[in-house]
């Protein structure tokens, strides 16, 4: 959990006078809409359908459970009483008055809380994996790298208007759970064979209508040059990067139209020319920041204590929830925790303030203080200790955040779409819904194994749908709800894009189809073991194809 | 549109010359860019400070032979969300070292005078009056900065490494780095 | 359902001017006398283009109260009434189409 410190603070207390200046002189006519669009974007504040909404920052997914308890204050004075974890690890709030804006941004800020570059030409938020510093397979917490990079590219004078948005994912395991190669830059920590850590620097990945993985323009970067990199990056995209055609200027489009080598080559040239100036990773100034991170005083415990194995033998659902969202810790006796915000009938991502409040709370009781965001839109209590397991599972269960469908087929990702959304053109949060209520059989749904199904309402892909196992992109026809169909897409280690399998279908059908491609899968499949993508990557889309549209 | 040079609105010294205007010997001038280029051995041995207008599309380093005799270079903001020459801004300053007057042009509006200061411009052409009698309030908003940068503040995480006496005079703003190598006539 | 604001003005049946209430987001469509309405059946309702545009106009003018205004279709029943004229114009107006999240 990183400390914020007086400097953290006043920064962000200066930015909510900022911002409390640049509204009043929006209402009172001195600044016109389009001077004062891209300041407000640059707090986070969008003009949606129904109001304008508010997406606050959670750096690299880590939340205190003070801060928690004000994002459900916030749910309660100034929105609905809800909030949405999005894709990209940070919560939106959709029913905010710009009037209030002001306020809620004061109280967000008592706890160290902004929507600072949650929108805008600029760097957006620094996301990792939501098991960071805790998960057995990374080599170093990369939060720490999350947060110096953080804090120097915020409101960094020369990369405040680039020609468009900048995201960045920091990642320190072999397994990918950061979804490092959709991201503009990704940054994978490693260790060369000499044992010295560093970054594998990956540039050009996004979604969208052109959509691309990230290529590695350099596999060994020493982590004292992160920083210089990263500028050397920036700058020579804000330089190239088209500036006539929002459609065409990502990083992706350049290193595209350039070809990585070239592109690779600019940025070396930039580079060299900063690589030991002031940029360079100062050990004492990276200490300090380090040494802010405080880590849990975990006790000494051993795995799988009488307790929990009694509780697992007595309890059928509480067995199968520890099978499905509880995961191996780095520390002896501890575990890693999911909270499903995938609930039947639900809205996937959302959570109440009441929800909020309690999972604060168990937090502050069996996770020291700590929750996470996934960029899968689930939360995780991070330093669970196993003999807590059964008493957390009863109050998680009595909240309706223990569907033990983590990861299943039902535990779907999707972005607000056209119900909350003025980019949408078709809604996806009913699509969603009526998935999961086809595949609400905890037993079918675990018999199918992992599988991610993302559902985009447009192009814009917030729901990532490209990467989904079944990729579900709304479109419209002639005024009417349509959505095209991807599969085979990862986002891991493997990193692919989904294959389209056939024409969009329309909106009363889409849970019909999944149901087709289920169905498939289930059929091809040649072992339980066998994933989902891994069939589709065997048979390719034929098979799937042919099931979908015989009838259609 | 009043020109703001080390915090204070100024009467510009400069005279901005066409493309095909004569360049006169007796006043300082800013000259288009590529007429600049076509005839800089014979501009920059004038007997007055010489200016060049650079567009944020080409590269300074075509500039750079010459920025050690330029008194002072224009950079554009076509639009102030085009933030091309704010990386154009900090290589003059950081990777050529240039220290003559570094001057913002274009759609320069007051949410963006501290990032122009920071990135190294010490002079704007601001767009509108009531910008720029602002300017103070506008650069004051921030005491604390992550990133070091051309404003000789000192950044937070220097900051934090200070003792507490120290700390109280790292957020002022320094004297701009830059030492016109010509006498300003403000 | 794309964003009416990337759309050519096209006029073809009765339509409203929409937008957005500045100091709050809320959907508001233009009444007369240049008022501002949440409500639709108090909107403002033309087939002529021309007056759309005006409407327009005079809404655009109009930047301390509401926000991006555009045209919208409409549909107008039998009885009068004055109903959205697509998906995301029902969306607007009548709020999402899922149940929003218990509130205790």
């Amino acid at each position: 959990m990183y400390l914020y410190d007086e400097l953290d603070r006043t920064l962000v207390a200066e930015r909510v006078a900022e911002f409390r200046d640049q509204v009043a002189r929006r209402l009172s006519g001195e600044l016109t809409e389009d001077e004062f669009k891209p300041l407000r974007l640059m707090n986070g504040v969008y003009l949606q359908l129904h109001a304008y909404m508010l997406r606050i920052s959670i750096p690299y997914g880590t939340l205190s459970a003070e801060q928690l308890r004000m994002l459900a204050h916030v749910a309660q004075r100034y929105d609905r009483g809800y909030g949405h974890f999005t894709t990209r690890q940070n919560i939106q709030f959709h029913w905010i008055k710009l009037e209030q804006l002001p306020e809620a941004m004061a109280d967000l800020a008592s706890v160290g809380m902004h929507g600072m570059q949650t929108s805008g030409n600029n760097v957006r938020n620094i996301t990792t994996d939501q098991w960071a510093g805790v998960a057995p397979d990374e080599i170093e917490d990369p939060r720490v790298f999350a947060e110096v990079i953080r804090q120097h590219v915020t409101l960094h004078p020369e990369f405040s208007f680039m020609p468009r948005k900048f995201k960045i994912a920091v990642g320190a395991s072999a397994h990918d759970r950061a979804a490092l190669r959709i991201h503009d830059l990704a940054l994978r920590l490693h260790r060369n064979d000499a044992g010295e850590a560093g970054f594998e620097v990956m540039v050009g990945g996004g979604l969208g209508r052109t959509p691309f993985l990230a290529k590695t323009i350099r596999p060994f970067l020493p982590t004292r040059d992160v920083l210089s990199y990263v500028e050397a990056v920036l700058r020579t995209y804000n330089q190239f990067g088209r500036r006539d055609n929002a459609w065409k200027a990502r990083i992706k489009i350049l290193v595209h139209d350039l070809g990585v080598e070239a592109f690779a080559k600019e940025v070396e040239a930039e580079w060299q020319s900063m690589k030991d100036g002031g940029l360079a990773l100062d050990p004492e100034v990276f200490a300090e920041i380090a040494a802010r991170f405080r880590y849990p005083a975990y006790e000494r415990l051993d795995d799988s204590p009488p307790a929990l194995v009694q509780a697992r033998r007595a309890e059928r659902r509480f067995d199968a929830w520890v099978n499905n969202a509880v995961t191996n810790h780095k520390v002896p006796g501890y575990a890693i925790v999911t909270l499903s915000l995938k609930p039947q009938g639900g809205t996937p991502g959302d959570a109440t303030a009441e929800q909020m409040q309690a999972i604060a709370d168990l937090a502050e009781r069996y996770s020291f203080g700590e929750i996470r965001v996934g960029h899968e839109q689930n939360l995780v209590l991070p330093h669970v200790a196993q003999h807590d397991l059964a008493a957390l599972w009863r109050a998680l269960d009595e909240a309706g955040l223990a569907t033990p469908n983590v990861g299943l087929v039902s535990d779907i990702i999707a972005c607000p779409g056209l119900d909350y959304c003025s980019l949408a053109n078709a809604r996806s949060i009913p699509v969603a819904q009526e998935i999961a209520s086809r595949f609400r059989n905890l037993d079918v749904a675990q018999n199918l194994g992992r599988l991610h199904i993302n559902i985009s309402g447009c192009i814009n892909a917030c729901g990532h749908h490209h990467v989904g196992h079944i990729g579900i992109l709304g479109v419209e026809k002639n005024d009417e709800e349509f959505y095209q169909i991807t599969i085979g897409g990862r986002a891991d280690e493997e990193a692919r894009l989904g294959t389209l399998i056939g024409p969009a279908v329309r909106y009363g059908e889409v849970a019909d189809v999944v149901e087709d491609i289920v169905a498939a899968y289930l059929e091809l499949r040649e072992r339980p073991q066998e994933t989902f993508p891994q069939v589709v990557q065997r048979t390719g889309i034929e098979p799937f194809k042919e099931r979908v549209y015989a009838a259609r | 549109m009043p020109l703001v040079k080390h915090g204070r609105i100024v009467a510009d010294s400069y005279v901005r010359v066409a493309d095909d205007a004569p360049v006169t010997d007796d006043a300082a001038v800013i000259v288009p860019a590529a007429r600049f280029l076509a005839d800089a051995g014979a501009l920059v041995q004038r007997g007055t400070p010489t200016g060049v207008l650079w567009p944020n599309d080409r590269r300074i380093s075509e500039l750079a032979p010459w920025l050690d005799r330029l008194a002072l270079v224009a950079l554009a903001f076509p639009i102030f969300r085009d933030g091309r020459a704010y990386s154009q801004a900090r290589q003059l300053r950081e990777r050529y070292g240039f220290r003559g007057e570094l001057r913002a042009t274009g759609d320069v509006l007051r949410d963006q005078f501290l990032f122009l200061i920071r990135a190294g411009f010490d002079s704007l052409e601001v767009k509108k009056d009531a910008d720029a009698a602002a300017f103070a309030e506008a650069v004051g908003r921030y005491s604390v900065f992550y990133q070091p940068s051309a404003d000789g503040r000192v950044p937070m995480a220097r900051q934090r490494l200070l003792s507490r006496s120290e700390r109280s005079t790292a957020g002022a703003v320094q004297p701009a780095r830059s030492a016109p190598a010509f006498v300003d006539s403000d | 359902m794309t964003s009416p604001l990337q759309q050519k003005l096209k006029i073809s049946g009765p339509v409203v001017v929409t937008a957005n209430r500045l100091a709050d987001g809320a959907v508001v469509y233009l009444s007369a006398d240049r008022a501002w309405t949440t409500e639709l059946a108090d909107a403002t309702v033309t087939t002529s283009a021309p007056v759309a545009q005006e409407l327009l106009a005079a809404a655009k003018g109009d930047r301390l109260r509401a926000v991006d205004p555009y045209v919208a279709p409409v549909r107008v029943a039998a009885n009068g009434s004055v109903q959205p004229g697509n998906l995301r114009e029902s969306i607007r107006s009548a709020g999402p189409t899922i149940e929003l999240p218990a509130t205790g």
